[in-house]
């Protein structure tokens, strides 16, 4: 059931960031479904242009408006939304200054390219303004959204992204985009926000996990879970594999059993467990982060719908235990 | 399935006659890796003076080129047999500076450097960093002590903004919005005076939305850098047309994921559009399968044979492992033809996936060898 519009201790902007190719729009796709209650709605939100989430549910491109994507394991809805900083502007103009036609004009002395792309900051604190106006939107005082979830710029620009008042305040030091921006802040770094980084068990995305939780807590931002991304099965670990035994199954079973098929059957093999070792020696860094964390499998057919119920499922798992 | 075409990387970084190679590509796809190994092999291999740089290095392939210190200089990497290579990487607050006071007194410098807008601006203006590439790109041709400059590109949201970033930072500081706000900051009359009504309604909108103070300094800032550069967009149109150049070669940079390949099929129609030179496509992270005459259906037959009978043994697994590598060469494939049918005139290599980063030279060669061996014999 939708909660009350006051914000409780239990988060439900959930900002998912993560190094890029880790699969962290995925994951933040799966997150909106486990995040959605039965008969309940959840706002997935892409702030970057790619049309990363249209392309993930196999939809036409996103216009500037909420769209349904998905529906969650217990019949509740998924909603997706590609916000752009630029009609995000004519909004927020409409909206308090009542600028309707404004647009046109506008655009032709080269202000909206200004303000959207040219401006410090400015262009995030539009992107993260429309974000705060969809979770903290309500309908007859409850919530219109379950949860929402955004997926953010990635790691090594997530936290200038999040931390929109000081870029504001350094110029803007009154006036309205002063008050529009501290009202995001208020949010982005109170308990009704959570921020998880998606990694996968490979150095450099683990490093910038580390990077990314130590930028986030100096700037005070509430910093969530680690969820980890395409993990591989444990299979052969701390197992000896010898050529001998191979051949003599291969044979057992009908397989061809010669010398090439081995070798090459034991290097695969080799190159699994040394794998395995990185992914362990990488697991082991990640846990003395100290955060909450949960793996996902790699799904070697790739990304399908099927595909994203399941970490849907596996997520939810993982919050129930964290709610508990 | 169309066949793609082979990418010969030896034979572009050995020919005498490229002299710039860009690569480009969305995040997290080996980007820096690839620019910093074919830039190795050049020195190495084809004994030419090579100049890697770098935008944002992991900080382990950072400490393996030698480049503890972030100084915006090209540095001498050490142990590098026959030819030479330098790498630097890319501080966007330091060469902005450095452009400034290129075209201005100190004085002036000094005050364009005290203002708010430029201090913020020079850090994180959109586009800066794509900006600052490209001049940092123009600076080390300009100096001509090298045969082959090696260019990673910022990690941008889109890998287009790298194209598009100094063509709109171009035509804010030379269009209408700078001029008005220039106006705004010379002589004695307030900007609202000098407008007409649809023009002062505009400020009005523009000093309500963003507050007095901050136009102020926007104002100033223009006003001395209008003063003091002239046409910054000369400047990027310059940098586009030598980037058009034949002795400059793009390559596309990507892995087999669905989001890495979209990316790169755009880059690639979009450098065809601009006229760019592009020399191919990259694809790193590329699994094989070693025992390519078992099925995974086959292998996975056999592992229930293997269970019914009860006996404690590893092959089991083993042949898990092969048929999960089998899936996923498999997906691989089917992604990375979305490439080949989109491009298919554009040339390929293909690079494995390695299990652990490059820590050293070594493990850099090691790369670099994998993509060279990839060019020379279809996979």
């Amino acid at each position: 059931m939708p909660s009350d519009a006051a914000a409780g201790p239990v988060p439900h902007l959930h900002v998912v960031t993560g190094k890029g190719g880790v699969g962290k729009t995925t994951v933040a796709a799966a997150l909106a479904m486990a995040l959605t209650p039965p008969g309940g709605r959840t706002l997935l939100v892409e702030v970057e242009g790619r049309q990363a989430l249209a392309s993930l549910f196999d939809t036409p491109a996103l216009p500037y408006a909420e769209r349904h994507v998905a529906t969650a394991p217990g019949g509740g809805e998924v909603f997706a939304l590609a916000v752009d900083a630029e009609a995000a502007l004519l909004d927020y103009l409409a909206m308090f200054y009542k600028l309707g036609s404004a647009g046109k004009a506008l655009r032709k002395v080269g202000a909206i390219d200004f303000a959207t792309t040219i401006a410090p900051g400015l262009r995030d604190i539009l992107l993260t303004g429309k974000v705060k106006e969809a979770a903290t939107r309500t309908d007859h005082g409850r919530r219109v959204y379950d949860a929402v979830v955004l997926d953010a710029p990635p790691t090594g620009r997530v936290s200038r992204f999040l931390n929109v008042t000081v870029e504001a305040s350094k110029l803007a030091k009154v006036g309205p985009i002063r008050t529009h921006s501290d009202g995001v802040a208020k949010l982005l770094h109170s308990p009704a926000t959570a921020v998880h980084v998606v990694t996968r068990l490979e150095e450099m995305p683990v490093q910038e996990t580390a990077d990314a939780l130590a930028e986030l807590a100096a700037l005070k931002l509430p910093v969530g879970d680690v969820i980890v991304n395409s993990v591989n099965p444990p299979l052969l670990a701390g197992v000896r594999v010898t050529k001998a035994g191979l051949k003599r199954d291969l044979a057992a079973v009908g397989l061809p059993s010669d010398q090439r098929t081995v070798a090459a059957l034991a290097a695969e093999a080799a190159d699994h467990q040394q794998r395995l070792a990185v992914e362990d020696r990488l697991r082991g860094e990640l846990s003395e982060l100290g955060r909450p964390m949960v793996e996902l499998p790699l799904f070697t057919d790739g990304m399908d719908l099927s595909n994203l119920y399941e970490m849907a499922a596996l997520l939810r798992e993982h919050l129930d235990g964290e709610a508990r | 399935m169309t066949r793609s075409k082979v990418l010969d990387t030896d034979a572009l970084i050995g020919d005498p006659q490229t002299r710039v190679v860009v690569c480009c590509g969305s995040g997290g796809v080996g980007k820096t890796t690839t620019a910093a190994s074919l830039a190795l092999r050049a020195a190495e291999r084809f004994g030419r003076r090579t100049v890697v740089l770098t935008i944002d290095p992991a900080r382990r392939l950072a400490q393996s080129l030698g480049l503890a210190e972030l100084d915006n200089a090209p540095r001498r990497v050490e142990k590098v047999v026959d030819g030479s290579l330098d790498a630097m990487m890319l501080d966007m607050k330091r060469t902005f500076d450095e452009v400034v006071l290129a075209h201005t007194t100190r004085e002036q410098a000094d005050e364009i450097f005290a203002n708010p807008f430029y201090q913020a601006m020079s850090g994180t203006f959109a586009g800066t960093q794509e900006y600052m590439a490209m001049e940092k790109l123009a600076q080390l041709r300009a100096r001509d002590e090298w045969d082959l400059i090696v260019v990673d590109t910022p990690p941008s949201r889109s890998a287009l903004d790298f194209l598009d970033a100094p063509a709109r930072l171009a035509r804010f500081l030379d269009g209408r919005m700078m001029r008005l706000l220039t106006s705004s900051s010379r002589g004695g009359h307030s900007v609202f005076s000098l407008m007409t009504s649809s023009m002062s309604f505009f400020t009005r909108t523009i000093n309500k939305v963003i507050g007095g103070r901050l136009l102020s300094d926007i104002g100033t800032f223009a006003a001395s850098l209008d003063s003091t550069f002239g046409g910054f967009r000369t400047r990027a149109e310059a940098t586009f047309k030598a980037l058009q150049n034949p002795q400059t070669a793009f390559l596309v940079v990507a892995a087999p994921e669905p989001d890495a390949i979209r990316e790169a099929v755009y880059f690639t129609r979009r450098l065809t559009e601009e006229r760019m030179p592009l020399a191919g496509l990259v694809l790193n992270r590329s699994h094989s399968v070693a025992a390519t005459g078992l099925s995974a259906e086959r292998a996975m037959g056999a592992v229930e044979a293997l269970e019914d009978s009860g006996d404690d043994t590893p092959t089991a697994d083993v042949l898990r492992v092969h048929s999960r590598l089998v899936s996923q060469v498999a997906t691989e494939t089917r992604i990375a033809a979305r490439f080949t049918a989109a491009c298919p005139d554009v040339p390929q290599a293909r690079v494995p996936a390695f299990a652990a980063d490059v820590h050293d030279l070594e493990d850099l060669r090691a790369v670099a060898e994998a993509l060279a061996g990839s060019g020379s014999a279809p996979p």
